[in-house]
């Protein structure tokens, strides 16, 4: 097996008010290998985002591990609705990590723009995001977090804020930028054909406290792009095993 | 421009109509008023003494121009409340962005604020005079009184009400609390704050004419003040007028500065 980018050791979440306190992962324990597409899928409200927002650090672990392959390993986080910024141009947008982490230069601002031109975005450079379709902000917001070259990327729900057809042809597009710019990906996500036609790995997450159910290794005849696997005859079968690992019933 | 259809014309056209129509009604309204008071006062059906009339308004303001330095009454009036509103809308942002930079702070404060903020200032009045003097000084802090603190519960209601999703996103690149202000909390309340400015004009010149009506030897809200205890309405009347003429204009400059900050 590849060698793992990010091992998630004994991870605990609470959170606290003053209701009391909520347990929201229990133990999760997770290997994440370099450049795979890994989805977790679970119940909602079980601590998917939580468990994203541990790993940015936008908060802090309970307890447990988090550990980098080495020091210097970037995380890029989008998060579910683009974010973008209606006083800023598209390009502007696409650097404002660049000016967060005092590295927008010249030849930063050039990989932007190259960026922005060779995935369809080249002729609303210096237009305002108002003027920009759901499906088209939300690959701004990619290209966003690709800007800061991070070797990790999590998607919180990336698609979820989209209509159907926008949803089926972005996750397409999305799929061939990360690949082509080679990153390691975690993404959240409730909808699991989304989940079976991208991903190389499947965690279903237990419902709260999270815990880890089950992992699937996907592996689909003729596997191509995300639309096509939808097609692939494996791909029902996957669907069946996690639905029944998800246990939904109405309460 | 040339090329639009017919129909395109015709709908532009109705527009414009529509535009110059309300136009020549707004101006009928003001010279029908105008003539019926004049009238009214020249067949003495309305005592002059107690309402005045168009013509002893206009014979009144030429009398202040030219006899009573009509300009430096505006002028100090003008003056005063251009300070306070500068002040105002200084202090307003710098105390707004304190209380957004300090939670603490700001919860402490919170109540403070409204007390403050709900108590008629008028009623300060006295208290300002006998602790600062009878002077401009006086006019200034009340003006300021009106006018900060409805400006920084304002624009500080503006920052906390920030979209959440845009400071999430910065902290993913994990931007510091200044990089925050700077980059989403200033730019994303730039309508906030011009609002909360064109309120402050209005408020400050209140707080002027209020203080001036206290305390004041100089500004239209002394015109007001003398006219009325030397019952000459003309006076009191006219003022009110230049007043009316004077808060449009500020207004309307406020106005056009706001047109040219949004582009």
């Amino acid at each position: 097996m590849e060698k793992s980018i990010l091992k998630i050791e004994h991870l605990k979440k609470f959170y606290h008010d003053k209701n009391g306190e909520i347990e929201a992962i229990k133990d999760i324990d997770l290997d994440i290998y370099d450049k795979e597409f890994l989805s977790i899928v679970g119940p909602s409200g079980c601590g998917k985002s939580s468990l994203l927002s541990i790993l940015s650090s936008l908060e802090k672990a309970t307890s447990g591990n988090i550990k980098f392959k080495h020091n210097n390993i970037r995380i890029g986080y989008m998060l579910q609705n683009d974010s973008l910024f209606p006083w800023r141009t598209i390009l502007d947008n696409c650097l404002i990590g660049l000016e967060i982490t005092h590295e927008l230069n010249d030849d930063n601002k050039n990989k932007v723009i190259q960026l922005l031109n060779t995935y369809g975005l080249g002729d609303f450079i210096y237009k305002y995001p108002n003027s920009l379709s759901g499906g088209m902000r939300q690959r701004v917001a990619l290209i966003r977090t690709l800007a800061t070259d991070p070797d990790i990327l999590l998607l919180d729900e990336p698609f979820s804020a989209l209509d159907y057809q926008t949803r089926l042809a972005l996750s397409d597009d999305v799929y061939q930028i990360i690949k082509n710019e080679g990153k390691t990906v975690i993404m959240v996500t409730h909808d699991l054909a989304e989940a079976i036609s991208l991903s190389d790995r499947i965690v279903v997450l237990t419902k709260r406290p999270a815990e880890i159910k089950n992992i699937y290794t996907i592996h689909l005849s003729n596997k191509s792009t995300p639309i096509n696997n939808r097609k692939a005859k494996e791909f029902s079968t996957y669907y069946d095993m996690i639905w029944r690992d998800l246990d939904v019933h109405i309460q | 421009m040339s090329t639009f259809s017919d129909d395109h014309k015709f709908f532009l056209k109705k527009k414009r109509k529509e535009k110059v129509l309300i136009k020549l009604t707004q101006i009928s309204i003001i010279i029908i008023f105008l003539l019926i008071w004049e009238l009214l006062a020249n067949y003495e059906i309305i005592n002059t003494f107690l309402y005045s009339s168009p013509s002893r308004v206009l014979d009144t303001l030429i009398n202040l121009y030219n006899d009573n330095n009509l300009l430096g009454h505006i002028w100090i009036t003008i003056y005063e409340t251009i300070l306070s509103f500068s002040i105002a809308s200084i202090l307003g942002i710098i105390i707004a962005s304190l209380l957004w930079w300090n939670p603490f702070i700001s919860k402490v404060m919170d109540p403070y604020l409204t007390v403050i903020n709900s108590l008629p200032k008028v009623a300060l009045g006295p208290l300002i005079i006998i602790w600062v003097g009878a002077s401009t000084n006086s006019i200034i802090v009340m003006a300021l009184m009106i006018s900060l603190i409805i400006s920084i519960i304002n624009i500080y209601n503006g920052f906390t009400t920030t979209n959440e999703s845009f400071i999430k996103l910065l902290k993913t690149f994990k931007a510091n609390k200044s990089q925050i202000f700077m980059k989403v909390i200033l730019p994303s309340n730039k309508l906030t704050i011009i609002n909360a400015l064109k309120i402050n004009i209005s408020m400050s010149l209140i707080g002027v004419i209020m203080g001036e009506l206290l305390v004041s030897k100089m500004g239209l809200g002394y015109l007001i003040m003398y006219g009325s205890q030397v019952f000459n309405i003309n006076l009191v009347i006219t003022s009110v007028v230049i007043l009316g003429v004077v808060s449009y204009l500020m207004y309307y400059i406020i106005s056009i500065i706001e047109k040219k900050l949004i582009k």
